[in-house]
């Protein structure tokens, strides 16, 4: 089947690694792709940008089999490939690393890795194989994972080493990657990215999908950029710059920077003296911290992830347990959690915007409007006659909040998962800065965002601290922490290492304070 | 990003065309078995929709389903599994007797008050010590409330045989309530007196011995219609207040409903309650609008029936409405069915497992194909 074409293999001399010629795909009224042409050079790396929603995931899925095409030619290094299912694009060569990983959680790496690629009823020999072929990986590409370590033992960049590894496995040799960074820290990318150059150099070839600029820039050779579904330039990447690039992807001109004034702190409104969180497994999270945040500035805190600044949010936004004092102007919060829950803080006068909109911030089946009464549904202009709740008037102030924040579609009648990610960031930003609150603690504010979403919520931010509001700022995206901090605070294994300024620190500083190297030793 | 059924179909076609093949499969169980399928849908709906002496049972069968089929419905919203109706039912019907037989009540309206508030009460007490062990201790609430099925059997054999049992009656079962504290059935409602009244071969009405005319009697009573507003409660209580916001997001996301403040120990106490009360409630309809004393296994396996009905509407009130009417027809039907026919009234069980099957578990199945027809047509 696959050699009728062979003609196609006498011009040029080296066939692309993949060829798509022409590929649509609609869903309904909705046309994810349409007419999208791509060449990949085989051992290069290719990476796909474009917003939440222009249609890189759909394009993806065409190639790894999940959609069927509405039209168009899939070519694998020159050949013309159908590829009804995802067993078909493992035959020829295709790997995929989902954002979401599909491990077995409580499977060990091993057997994750052999799982539906057995070679026989007994698992030993599988299990054999795997372990000298995963032996030989890891020495070839940095890929070292314990092949006996439980998956759910694993860190996140770890989890992702062992799709990688899956893909490798199955022979693979061409690999997509959807949003790999996502979920990794800095460092944690930062290997990756060397894992990718020695696949690279290998003869692989790799599809990088991302919306973030800077791994482009910093790892492909050519670039493809999508919108609205349509591939709307394809670029050699050493030709190119963020500021083109997030024009093609957006369709206008993006401040990639953040404009703001100097900041013009006020009273302080929050303190926090040695704050300390222990989880349930008896483990100490938070090692005593001590911080105040004034009326018109933000704090932003630093911090490769898991260092203690989910803790720190979720003590401030009432939901976890601590110890220690936390005054709020001037009044001291409950941190038994017997007098107080997210409900309280509020009342206090604390706003949150959760790390995890998608756990947290929002329940993905409800409603916008349901939504946006989210943790606000006991506020009085959302009630009549007593005991009813007023669903018209959260209805219309949902279209109020969605015609001032820009969330598309402005339906407020739809389900929020049915909104890409940005939008959902947009209405939990929404729903917590319209209250006005005199403290927002905000985590990864825009994690999973695309570029266009990423400038308003940035202002939006900027607007609340000049209004004269205090600002806490996590977020593992140095770049972020930077432009939009007033002061910055490293956190380093459950304790603030140190505070900089902004506008004399630089990245090289942050990051040694961010690997727990203390000012003294530096 | 999958295919998404028009809404109408997903409503209306899926539960029909489900209902179908269970019918049809149901059709094969009977030839299997060298019955007609023709004759015994035949007595079926003779026997439970056609006169009024047969709904007047399918209602009263529908009556106790839409009970406990909203309870298992409104635990669900919270993400909870109440397999507990069946014993709610039965400690209502305690709550309803102890109204009825130790309280004067000189009407039977001011009784019915009285016996909802028992009802309700001993129903959502019964409910109560499971929903605090799963708050508290975490101790799952399909296994407690199953065990309190047992428990509960258990204590009503014991009160009935022990301490409500009048001296030298045989069977273990309450004294007869007072005649105060009688329901109208549907034959004493003077706008449906009518539809029930006997009639002799020559076409005459039957009269008694006084010159009054004589109804058919049926078990079902008022409480259909409290039944009715109890639908329309639980969907205000579940869309148009707090309670019911705060009891669909915790069950949508515990973790989610722990950052907007709202307490999960309260969420769960507080819907077992509102189920197990709902539940209790059943036992105004067979304890004292129909056998008007507490009997051993009063609940005669409804709170299990109303796992099926809340399945197959879907946890929505109009949906467990009209899943309830089904389930009662199956009922009568297949009464009728061990009654006229040689066919086994077991069969009746298989029909309704068959129900269940199709509108439940296998739903999804029907959905694809529907799905696939769809898209067939548009591409067309």
């Amino acid at each position: 089947m696959m050699g009728a074409h062979d003609t196609g293999r006498q011009a040029s001399a080296a066939p692309f690694a993949i060829e798509l010629k022409g590929i649509s795909k609609a869903f309904g009224p909705v046309q994810a792709n349409k007419d999208i042409s791509i060449q990949v050079a085989k051992g290069s790396i290719h990476g796909i940008i474009g917003e939440n929603g222009a249609g890189k995931s759909t394009l993806m899925s065409i190639l790894y089999g999940f959609y069927k095409a509405d039209a168009g030619e899939i070519l694998i290094n020159g050949r013309p490939t159908t590829i009804p299912d995802s067993q078909s694009a493992i035959r020829a060569g295709i790997g995929m690393v989902f954002q979401h990983f599909k491990l077995v959680q409580n499977f060990t790496v091993l057997e994750n890795i052999i799982l539906g690629a057995e070679d026989g009823p007994m698992l030993a020999t599988s299990l054999g194989k795997a372990r000298k072929v995963l032996a030989d990986l890891a020495r070839e590409y940095e890929l070292d994972v314990d092949p006996d370590a439980l998956v759910e033992d694993l860190s996140v960049g770890h989890q992702q080493r062992v799709e990688i590894l899956k893909a490798l496995y199955r022979q693979a040799e061409i690999l997509i990657l959807d949003e790999p960074t996502g979920v990794l820290t800095p460092a944690e990318a930062d290997h990756l990215f060397r894992i990718l150059r020695g696949l690279k150099d290998q003869g692989k070839t790799i599809i990088l999908i991302t919306h973030k600029l800077r791994e482009i820039m910093e790892i492909t050779d050519t670039v493809s950029v999508m919108r609205r579904g349509q591939m709307t330039a394809t670029v050699k990447t050493a030709e190119t710059n963020p500021e083109q690039l997030a024009e093609l992807m957006v369709g206008r001109k993006v401040l990639l920077h953040v404009e703001k004034q100097p900041a013009n702190p006020g009273r302080t409104v929050l303190e926090v003296e040695n704050l300390r969180v222990v989880d349930e497994q008896g483990v100490e999270r938070l090692k005593g911290i001590s911080l105040s945040i004034r009326a018109g500035e933000i704090l932003g805190i630093a911090g490769v992830a898991g260092n203690g600044q989910s803790e720190l949010l979720e003590v401030l936004g009432g939901l976890t347990r601590g110890t220690g004092v936390v005054r709020m102007n001037g009044k001291t919060l409950d941190l038994t959690g017997r007098h107080s829950d997210g409900q309280s803080r509020r009342a206090d006068g604390i706003a949150h915007v959760p790390e995890d909109r998608q756990v947290l911030g929002l329940i993905m089946d409800f409603t916008a409007w349901e939504n946006v009464a989210f943790g606000y549904h006991h506020a009085p202009e959302y009630q009549k006659n007593g005991l009813l709740m007023d669903n018209e008037a959260i209805r219309r102030d949902t279209e109020a909040k969605m015609a001032t924040f820009d969330v598309r579609p402005p339906i407020p009648t739809l389900a929020a998962k049915n909104f890409s990610g940005g939008n959902q960031q947009k209405i939990v930003v929404a729903r917590e800065i319209e209250r006005n609150p005199d403290l927002l603690l905000v985590g990864q504010p825009t994690r999973g965002v695309d570029i266009g979403a990423i400038e308003f919520i940035h202002k939006q931010i900027v607007a609340l601290r000049d209004a004269g509001k205090a600002v806490l700022l996590i977020s593992v995206e140095l770049d972020e922490i930077m432009s939009l901090s007033d002061r910055i605070a490293v956190m380093f294994d459950g304790r603030i290492m140190g505070e900089r300024d902004p506008a004399t620190t630089n990245e090289r500083e942050l990051g040694l304070l961010m690997a727990g190297v203390s000012e003294g030793a530096a | 990003m999958m295919d998404k059924l028009p809404k109408w179909a997903d409503i209306l076609l899926v539960p029909l065309i489900s209902l179908l093949l269970a019918a049809l499969v149901s059709a094969l169980v009977l030839l299997a078995i060298g019955q007609s399928p023709m004759q015994a849908l035949t007595v079926m709906v003779n026997g439970a929709i056609v006169s009024p002496y047969g709904w007047g049972y399918t209602l009263y069968y529908a009556t106790s389903f839409i009970f406990t089929g909203l309870a298992v419905s409104v635990a669900y919203h919270a993400g909870l599994f109440n397999i507990g109706a069946e014993g709610q039912a039965q400690l209502g019907g305690l709550g309803v007797a102890l109204a009825c037989l130790f309280l004067p009540w000189p009407h039977w309206s001011l009784a019915l008050v009285g016996a909802m508030v028992g009802a309700a009460l001993f129903g959502a007490a019964w409910a109560a010590i499971p929903a605090w062990l799963q708050a508290k201790r975490g101790s799952h609430i399909v296994i407690t409330t199953i065990m309190f099925n047992y428990i509960a059997a258990a204590v009503l054999i014991y009160l009935l045989v022990e301490v409500l049992r009048p001296a030298g009656q045989m069977d273990p079962a309450s004294a007869r309530f007072p005649a105060t504290t009688s329901l109208p059935q549907f034959q004493d409602i003077p706008g449906l007196q009518s539809l029930f009244l006997r009639y002799a071969a020559d076409g005459t009405v039957r009269l008694n011995a006084e010159g009054l005319p004589l109804y058919q009697k049926v078990p079902a009573n008022v409480t259909f219609f409290l039944a009715i507003l109890a639908c329309v409660g639980v969907w205000v209580m579940l869309w148009h207040t707090r309670l019911g916001y705060m009891i669909r997001a915790f069950g949508k996301s515990e973790k989610a409903a722990r950052y907007a403040g709202i307490s999960a120990v309260k969420i769960t106490m507080t819907v077992m309650l509102i189920s197990g009360a709902l539940a209790g409630l059943m036992a105004i309809n067979n304890v004292m609008g129909q056998s008007e004393r507490l009997l051993q296994n009063s609940a005669e396996g409804a709170g299990f029936i109303g796992i099926a009905v809340a399945l197959m509407g879907r946890n929505h009130p109009v949906g467990v409405f009209l899943a309830a009417i089904l389930f009662g027809f199956l009922y009568q039907g297949g009464a009728a069915l061990g009654l006229e026919t040689a066919i086994p009234i077991e069969l009746r069980t298989v029909v309704q497992g068959l129900v269940i099957l199709f509108t439940g578990a296998l739903d999804q199945m029907v959905r694809m194909m529907l799905g696939w027809a769809f898209r067939a047509r548009r591409t067309v």
